[in-house]
């Protein structure tokens, strides 16, 4: 799929702008701060109603404007569709396809979907587990919409669970309010080993499709610069013993969940906070004997990095789909021979949109179309 | 900013649920332009309610007397209960004409972060009602979001030990839509809730 069209109106520092696009590789050339990344954040935002570079919407809205809006013409198997999306902080945002509004702006997640690679991405292998949860999540929802609302309702329960259990934990020798609380806890354990082992199950299958994709690219990217430390391991870290089988078995995960909830309950009492779930799972990610966290080069942080989204898109392609691939900011980090294995090896994407300072860091590969960003304009270049 | 008693009314209007600083604005000097006649109605409506309405002792539906119109119909159903979070449920239930039973409003449902828990709501007065026996099936008929669920779950805990059959609305599919419109959600409960074709 590509974009053919985007145009922002009161995005980031954009007032207004229009921007056709065509398939194969585009750069986005500029000065620092001139506004290259926002219009790729907008397309990603399109993709997975988030920012890749922050946590909420408001900075997304320009300084002074009530609301922005991103709008795109996509075509996705020679077919058109006019995507719109309004953000409204402090409100609740809007969708619509091809004119008509969405009920709910969620449903706009899968019928576009792009992948990113940005400097940010670095803190996939430094950062902490709670990135590379994201990450996971992220390619589910984007592969299987449906699972937005699971992680949602996830969410909103162990929130619920969690005010619980302070509570609880609180009154819990006192009195009666205490043992009644304890009533509720079973009724919100069900429902979190319920969301939670659907989420988990989806993780664990994820993570099996995964590792070799993002083996084979680690191993491509950084080949030629390192004779050594070349293989990369990726394992799956649950909060809570599974069964002894690895089971991907939905029904297995929920008992399996349920009595590590009924084993760990005094320990989340004394704690007051749930110790059991999906939300403190690791996925481990280690280069050669080494876990890549803390002990990776920043090099090969980089590399692996790299690889887990050129992995999720190649995911993504062996669906059958063929998102399109943002690369933000990426090749001024990188020595001229993994500009040229980076380049060489996104090719074959039907779009890529790459953003660069200085319009010599773009390897010839993907010199397609080139625009001129600065002051708040996008101009063509050629 | 408007003066003194404007600027309280757009207040106390914009407490209500549902309406903004805006709506509350807009009502305010929809009030100051209206027929005093009509405005005066509006006000002793809203004392009379606070002082007329109050909640059925038996079931805790609103109700003018000590018992809503529902608790002394004598035609009623005793032996099926629905349980529901608000009165305004009962009046959605009773629009159907399909339910011949009697209710059991909980006053909403359980929410930690809210703050509610099975005390705040009218559970007590549930296990009070069930336990001469009379009833035999129980309806939970909660919303069917997280709250909802979490609490017929709660309540399904406490009332099987009882003896009781009890059971919960299907979640499914809309009648008069179409399939292709459904959100994957509730086509996913309708698949889960599926039932065999008799013949």
């Amino acid at each position: 799929m590509h974009v053919a069209h985007l145009s922002l109106r009161d995005f980031r520092s954009y007032a207004e702008v229009d921007v056709p696009l065509t398939p194969g590789a585009t750069a986005f050339v500029g000065p620092n701060g001139q506004g290259k990344t926002n219009l790729v954040e907008a397309v990603d935002y399109l993709a997975t109603l988030t920012s890749h570079r922050v946590a909420t919407d408001t900075p997304l809205v320009r300084v002074g404007a009530d609301s922005a809006v991103v709008r795109a013409r996509v075509v996705r198997d020679g077919r058109e569709a006019l995507l719109e999306v309004e953000l409204v902080p402090g409100g609740s945002n809007r969708a619509r396809v091809n004119r008509a509004p969405l009920p709910r702006v969620r449903e706009l997640l899968g019928l576009f979907r792009s992948v990113v690679f940005s400097p940010e991405d670095l803190t996939l292998v430094k950062g902490d587990p709670v990135e590379r949860r994201r990450f996971l999540d992220q390619l589910l929802v984007a592969r299987a919409p449906r699972l937005a609302g699971v992680r949602a309702d996830y969410d909103r329960v162990l929130r619920q669970r969690n005010t619980l259990l302070k509570s609880a934990g609180g009154s819990r020798r006192s009195s009666s309010a205490g043992e009644s609380a304890l009533r509720t806890l079973d009724a919100w354990d069900a429902h979190l080993a319920r969301t939670g082992a659907e989420l988990l199950a989806e993780r664990l299958r994820l993570v099996e499709l995964l590792r070799p994709l993002v083996d084979a690219r680690y191993r491509d990217v950084a080949a030629s610069a390192l004779g050594h430390r070349t293989t990369v391991s990726m394992a799956y870290a649950p909060s809570f013993p599974l069964p002894e089988q690895v089971t991907v078995d939905r029904d297995e995960l929920h008992a399996a969940m349920l009595a590590e909830l009924a084993n760990r309950r005094g320990d989340e009492l004394d704690r007051g906070v749930t110790l059991v779930g999906p939300h403190r799972d690791e996925l481990q990610l280690g280069i050669g004997d080494l876990p890549a966290r803390g002990y990776a080069s920043h090099g090969e942080s980089w590399s692996l990095a790299l690889s887990l989204r050129l992995a999720s898109y190649d995911l993504q392609r062996s669906d059958g789909e063929d998102p399109v691939l943002v690369l933000d900011d990426v090749f001024a980090e990188l020595d001229s021979d993994r500009r040229h294995r980076l380049a060489s090896s996104v090719e074959a994407a039907e779009q890529v949109l790459v953003t660069a300072a200085v319009a010599a860091d773009v390897p010839d590969a993907l010199a397609g179309a080139r625009y001129d960003v600065r002051g708040g304009g996008v101009r063509r270049v050629h | 900013m408007y003066e003194g008693v404007v600027q309280d009314l757009i207040d106390e209007l914009g407490r209500l649920p549902g309406i903004g600083p805006k709506g509350a604005q807009r009502i305010a000097f929809y009030l100051l332009e209206a027929d005093p006649v009509d405005v005066k109605r509006l006000a002793h409506v809203l004392v009379e309610v606070k002082d007329k309405v109050r909640f059925c002792s038996v079931c805790g539906n609103v109700a003018e007397d000590e018992q809503c119109r529902i608790c002394r119909d004598p035609r009623r159903d005793l032996q099926v209960l629905c349980v529901v979070e608000e009165s305004k449920d009962v009046v959605a239930i009773e629009r159907t004409r399909e339910f011949r039973g009697r209710y059991h409003v909980l006053g909403g449902a359980i929410s930690p972060i809210e703050g509610i828990g099975p005390e705040q709501l009218r559970v007590r007065e549930l296990m009070q009602r069930l336990a001469d026996g009379v009833v035999i099936e129980v309806i939970l008929a909660t919303d069917p979001n997280l709250e909802g669920e979490a609490t017929a779950t709660y309540l399904t805990r406490l009332l099987k030990p009882l003896g009781l059959r009890v059971t919960r609305l299907a979640s499914g599919l809309p009648v008069g839509g179409d399939l292709e419109y459904a959100d994957e959600v509730t086509l996913g409960r309708a698949f889960e809730g599926r039932r065999s074709v008799d013949d």
